[in-house]
């Protein structure tokens, strides 16, 4: 198994630049995602991963070795595509032999191979079933077999629970998820599904026009987003975001909204931007009877021991995460406070958080 | 009373049965001149001349014996000087108070379209389907207008061009050469074969052959085992189209070939017999001349139904 790394690569096409400059190192062993809206490059990186795409400049390197211009069949990776693309000619056992006979293969270490793997993701007895045959699950299934059975230094995911049903997809993200701390196969998971990346990636690098945003773990990411996208995309529902209609110094720990006093973690830097924003998660925000900002409830989603609401205030909409004994009724009114220690200042113009006692970038 | 047996989409019996008697007319209407000449071919050369045309008739073998002999006339004495006729063609022969001088060139001529129809056939598919690969997937200046050139190759009928092909194939010694045929058959089907098979190939998700090309095979690796299967619906629509031309072709082959590369159907009308046109083997010849494409195009029916319809229904 092995490390990829990729340096200062970039990808245009024509006038489109799809990827910016981009520097990561995926560790040995690791299930790595690549999050983004659709068109931010993810799938573009993956391919110029794969070798099915070759990047305008830069250094992709797999193990130390430069693989940049080498074919994709030379650089020992598997790829999973969303659609599965499973040869619809053949049936499952040709498909799972079908990488291991261009490799030259005996027979009988063949047969070996395709008995383990199909034991490992149960689909023996789908092994002479015609592909047209099988259900989603089970194609993806012999997917992961056929990427699996050659036993590659890296697995390449292109969102592939994309096209499965909700519950069948959360199955398969914990079967992936088991099968990746099996094998423990350095893998990079293309999605844009937040969710499905905070539960699977032991690292996300999140990636929005064409350029990587911020990477680091999943509760990093959550907890301490960098830039303003990365706190309205990751987190369901959103954060949420105030905006501050003044420049905010260094050292400043207290920031003014409506008119009253609210406390910041010390910032450590500082913008002159006009406007810029205050992000707060959901579940740090609470409604109270003192000193708040007012709004009133829009809307109540009930989630079991939780419930959501949405509060319309003069900034916006907020969603505040809590306890399903907090009783608002639609069209109430009601004021929210925000716990202080982590909340974050986005310069409203870089859109990147200041740093501060609580956040800090690189 | 509205029918609620039947969904309302569906045409109603009438309209059916209407359609079917429609269907069934048009189909014999278009089936007489084949069955006549069929039916030529089973006739004795008298019987095959007779006025008014005889509907029911002595069938005789005649016809294909006359195909594939040449004969010639000898008096009654010389035949009766003869030892018995060993076989049954003989016999018949004889009893026309001929001699078999040899066999005819029907089986050479036969032979040469088969060997040009399959040849330009294959040709065409082959170079078509590269072609048409490379349209579907690559990035081609000028694209659309060489895919336009390579249409307007056909918006001419190709004899117009008979007479330079003519002087050129002369010139370079492709005149009645297998080759040349098979490379002029070829020339004309190949703008059908690339627009064909390009709409068939624009249908295969690219996701199967980069499948192929991660699994560790060349593109071309990939093209064959991958992409090929995947189009033999479209390969064996386009097949059909090329083999039924290049098996009917007349002009160019009547122009072009004489003796070596002749083809059956300049060969086949210039039959000729005692007084005139022997229309009996005339019958038999264009009898055996339709079988190979018919055989050609009833195992490959099931792929051209969903071929033609290619594009309309998706995979």
């Amino acid at each position: 198994m092995s490390e990829i790394k990729l340096e200062n690569l970039e990808k245009s096409f024509d006038d489109f630049v799809a990827v910016e400059k981009s520097d990561l190192t995926i560790q040995d062993n690791e299930f790595f995602v690549l999050l983004g809206p659709s068109g931010c490059g993810k799938t573009t990186t993956l391919r110029m991963i794969a070798g099915l795409e070759l990047p305008t400049s830069g250094k992709i390197l797999l193990d130390n070795e430069d693989v940049t211009f080498l074919r994709a069949s030379q650089r020992d990776i598997a790829f999973v595509f969303q659609l599965f693309a499973l040869y619809p000619h053949m049936n499952v056992k040709k498909n799972l032999a079908f990488p291991l006979k261009m490799q030259g293969f005996k027979k009988s270490e063949i047969n070996k191979r395709i008995e383990e793997v199909s034991e490992l993701l149960r689909i023996q007895h789908l092994l002479n079933s015609k592909v047209s045959s099988l259900s989603g699950g089970d194609r993806q299934r012999v997917a992961l077999g056929r990427a699996i059975v050659r036993r590659p230094k890296a697995f390449l995911m292109d969102e592939p629970l994309g096209t499965l049903d909700a519950e069948f997809r959360e199955l398969m993200c914990l079967e992936l998820r088991k099968l990746h701390n099996d094998i423990k196969a350095t893998t990079v998971y293309v999605t844009h599904d937040q969710l499905e990346a905070m539960s699977m990636g032991d690292r996300i690098a999140v990636m929005n026009k064409g350029k990587i945003i911020q990477f680091g773990t999943p509760k990093d990411i959550y907890l301490k987003p960098k830039t303003k996208f990365v706190g309205s995309f990751i987190g369901s529902p959103a954060m949420n975001f105030i905006p501050i209609h003044h420049p905010v110094e260094k050292n400043q720990n207290k920031i003014v909204i409506n008119g009253e006093n609210y406390d910041i973690p010390q910032s450590f830097g500082g913008t002159n931007s006009p406007t810029n924003y205050l992000g707060i998660r959901p579940e740090k925000m609470f409604l109270t009877d003192k000193k708040g900002i007012p709004g009133i409830v829009f809307g109540s989603e009930y989630l079991g021991a939780r419930k959501i609401l949405t509060i319309k205030s003069e900034f916006g909409n907020f969603k505040v995460r809590v306890s399903n004994q907090v009783n608002a009724r639609i069209g109430s009114n009601v004021k929210i406070n925000f716990e202080p220690k982590s909340a974050i200042v986005f310069d409203g113009t870089t859109d990147k958080a200041i740093e501060s006692r609580y956040i800090k970038l690189n | 009373m509205v029918d609620t047996s039947r969904s309302p989409t569906e045409s109603s019996g009438f309209s059916r049965k209407l359609a079917a008697l429609i269907i069934i007319i048009y189909a014999v209407v278009t089936l007489i001149p084949i069955t006549w000449i069929i039916l030529t071919g089973f006739k004795s050369v008298t019987s095959s001349i007779t006025y008014p045309p005889e509907v029911f008739f002595e069938p005789s073998l005649e016809g294909y014996v006359n195909l594939f002999t040449t004969r010639t006339r000898q008096s009654q004495e010389y035949l009766e000087a003869l030892p018995p006729p060993e076989t049954w063609y003989e016999e018949l022969v004889r009893s026309r108070e001929m001699v078999i001088a040899g066999p005819s060139k029907f089986f050479g001529r036969y032979a040469n379209s088969l060997i040009i129809g399959f040849g330009a056939t294959f040709l065409s598919v082959f170079l078509g389907a590269l072609a048409a690969y490379a349209f579907s997937r690559f990035k081609i200046p000028l694209k659309d207008d060489l895919m336009f050139f390579i249409l307007s190759t056909r918006m001419f009928p190709p004899i117009a061009v008979a007479v330079p092909i003519f002087i050129m194939y002369r010139k370079i010694g492709l005149g009645d050469t297998h080759l040349g045929m098979i490379i002029l058959y070829t020339v004309v089907n190949l703008s059908l074969a690339v627009w064909l098979l390009k709409g068939f190939m624009d249908e295969i998700p690219r996701e199967y052959e980069e499948a192929a090309m991660i699994d560790g095979y060349t593109r071309m690796g990939a093209f064959f085992k991958i992409v090929l299967p995947q189009a033999t619906t479209g390969i064996a629509a386009t097949a059909i189209f090329c083999m039924i031309f290049s098996w009917n072709e007349y002009a160019f082959a009547v122009l072009l070939t004489q003796f070596n590369a002749q083809t059956a159907p300049p060969f086949i009308p210039t039959i000729i017999g005692e007084g005139g046109q022997d229309w009996s083997a005339i019958g038999a010849g264009t009898t055996l001349f339709l079988i190979p494409v018919m055989i050609f195009t009833v195992v490959l029916r099931k792929h051209l139904l969903r071929g033609i319809t290619f594009g309309a229904v998706r995979k």
